[in-house]
């Protein structure tokens, strides 16, 4: 233990060291240039890393994927669209992208969203509002693979007559039902997984709207209220129709997260009994199976399902910026 | 009146009591397991340990960071964690203060760009970067992940440190600069002292990415045990764990303590940075 000291502080040490280094000697250098020249060149001094690690890391590799999925699993030779036609007609793809699609964008996005305005709009109502919505909250500090393995307890299972110790067959078994193997149970197993994904963002759906919530003048419900509206008809006719925009936001991020999701699914089943997801179709086919043509096909996939969200954000920002 | 307005709220707080139990129990079990003896929580519930004889142990704990590496990979993470939260900041630091302060050709296309690629799942970049990677020998390293992860932070970074800098009064920019202050002084003495709200936000997002992240650490650092972050070696341990099944409670208690004192501590910029840039996936 003792012997790693010295790296961990010269992983604290160097960074800090390198980039205050550039950015005062760059600084320094154009001191030497003439005045006029300056302002011409300092933004680039100040954006340059930035625009080097985006550009070395987002930018160059997802236009070298698109290349890539053209080219063979070691990528020397180019095949055309063979990956396309393989990766289309992999049974395993076809799962993922219904489970992507159907069970994670679908279930997924929906049960986040419902979940986070139900708790935003009752906790509004309790004094204990934020120790609720932080106990709610707090899984957003878990890592998925924790979290995978804090609900694989929850969802294990022994055969009938043996003491359950899984909560779920536990409470099941009490109520004189028959336990289940949760996590085989195809296809109802993506629902188990995905409570999961549930369980970690609905404290952000949470956060999200309770903060948009507070946002709606209560002179607006009380009137609503006085004029005899019930509470199910305030919530449908007035909160609802504020919070949408909001709502919209948060769910473009839960559709990216449910196209991208791969930790639950490699932690908890790695995409058996039925559960596989495009993500981790992707990680087998670049480490098991080791064809980088493959792979970069499915991350193709993936980028192209992205494609609206983006549009969706990059219009927004627009509208924003507008408004600025 | 007075009590049908309580009877009418008790819908309500069954229904938060019962949702907040939900959200608490799975961690309070593996809580609680992780202390109890292995044959234990093997045959019986965790609910059982509430109920005499109380026994509780340190068992898991010892053996998971004695024999599964678990000490190892604390430190691992906590090698990555730092600079792959700092460098990033510091990056976007820069470039915020020159995308809200400096006027230079294509600074809206640029940052448009950037917004856009906030959404971008990095799986699209894995495969060429793994194989500039593999050319250049980083693989396996520390500074392969510190890298790879300061490029996929650094757009929310920047979208997130830009909007907080340019929102600052343009005055003190004016004032600065007629007392002289050069573009350094500005930097380090006006700009970054007065945005440590959003330093603050940007460094608790990146530290929870990088801490909880699996995929960047599995593609980059490949099977390399000596240099495995808490959650590669974790998830290793869910299907190499076996008979020991039982330790996997202690190992994931101890990925998870650092991050949860955090997130506790630093709740409200969490929340705020949450709000200010509820875009990144």
């Amino acid at each position: 233990m003792i012997d790693r000291i010295p790296q961990v502080a010269a992983a604290l040490v160097v960074p800090v060291a390198a980039l205050l280094g550039y950015i005062v000697v760059a600084e320094w250098l154009l001191g030497r240039l003439p005045a006029g020249a300056r302002p011409r060149i300092r933004p680039w001094i100040w954006i340059g890393p930035a625009l080097a690690f985006v550009g070395f890391f987002l930018i160059a590799p997802a236009i070298q994927t698109i290349f890539l999925s053209l080219k063979d699993a070691t990528s020397t030779n180019f095949i055309g669209l063979d990956n396309f036609v393989a990766v289309l007609t992999d049974s395993n793809v076809h799962l993922a992208i219904r489970n992507n699609l159907f069970w994670w964008i679908a279930f997924f996005t929906s049960f986040v969203l419902i979940d986070g305005l139900v708790i935003a709009v009752l906790a509004d109502r309790v004094r204990y509002e934020s120790l609720a919505k932080s106990l709610i909250f707090l899984p957003q500090a878990i890592s998925f693979v924790a979290a995978g393995t804090i609900w694989k307890f929850i969802y294990s299972y022994q055969p009938p007559g043996v003491e359950q110790t899984g909560t779920l067959n536990a409470l099941l078994v009490l109520f004189g039902g028959e336990p289940r193997p949760w996590i085989q149970d195809a296809p109802l197993n993506n629902l188990l997984l995905i409570i999961v994904g549930v369980w970690a963002w609905a404290g952000f759906a949470t956060v999200i709207l309770s903060a948009s919530l507070k946002g709606v003048p209560v002179e607006l419900l009380e009137a609503a209220r006085l004029d005899g509206a019930s509470e199910p008809m305030v919530f449908r006719e007035i909160i609802f129709p504020l919070l949408l925009p909001t709502i919209t936001v948060v769910a473009t991020t839960l559709v990216i997260f449910a196209l991208k999701a791969f930790d639950v699914v490699y932690v908890m089943t790695n995409g058996n009994f039925d559960t596989e997801v495009l993500a981790n179709r992707m990680y087998k086919e670049m480490f098991t199976v080791r064809n980088y043509g493959r792979a970069s096909a499915v991350a193709v996939l993936l980028l192209t399902g992205i494609v609206p969200v983006l549009i969706f954000n990059l219009r927004r920002f627009r509208e924003q910026e507008a408004i600025r | 009146m007075r009590l049908s307005r309580q009877l009418g709220s008790l819908p309500v707080h069954v229904t938060i009591i019962a949702v907040v139990l939900i959200w608490t129990i799975p961690t309070i079990a593996t809580i609680v397991n992780s202390f109890r003896p292995p044959a234990l929580v093997g045959s019986t519930g965790w609910w059982t340990a509430f109920v005499p004889p109380f026994v509780f142990t340190l068992e898991n704990y010892e053996k998971v960071l004695t024999t599964n590496n678990m000490g190892t990979s604390f430190l691992n993470s906590l090698t990555i964690v730092i600079p792959a939260t700092f460098i990033p900041i510091a990056v976007a630091a820069f470039a915020a203060y020159a995308f809200a302060w400096m006027s230079f050709p294509l600074r809206n296309t640029l940052f448009l760009l950037l917004v856009g690629l906030i959404v971008v799942p990095l799986q699209v970049t894995l495969v060429p970067v793994l194989q500039a990677y593999q050319s250049l020998g980083l693989t396996g390293t520390f500074v392969a992940v510190w890298l790879a992860h300061t490029g996929y932070g650094l757009p929310f970074a920047i979208y997130l440190l830009r909007n907080f800098f340019g929102a600052l009064p343009k005055d003190l920019f004016e004032a600065a600069a007629i007392d002289g202050a050069g573009t350094l002084t500005t930097f380090f003495r006006l700009v970054l002292p007065l945005s440590v709200p959003a330093l603050a936000s940007i460094t608790i997002f990146q530290f929870l990415w990088v801490w909880n992240d699996l995929l960047v650490a599995l593609i980059f650092l490949g099977g390399n045990a000596a240099v495995a972050p808490l959650t590669v070696t974790v998830s290793n341990l869910v299907n190499s764990l076996g008979q020991d099944w039982q330790r996997l409670t202690a190992a994931a208690f101890i990925s998870t303590a650092l991050p949860l004192v955090v997130f506790l501590t630093l709740q409200r910029y969490f929340v705020r940075g949450i709000l200010a840039g509820s875009v990144k996936g």
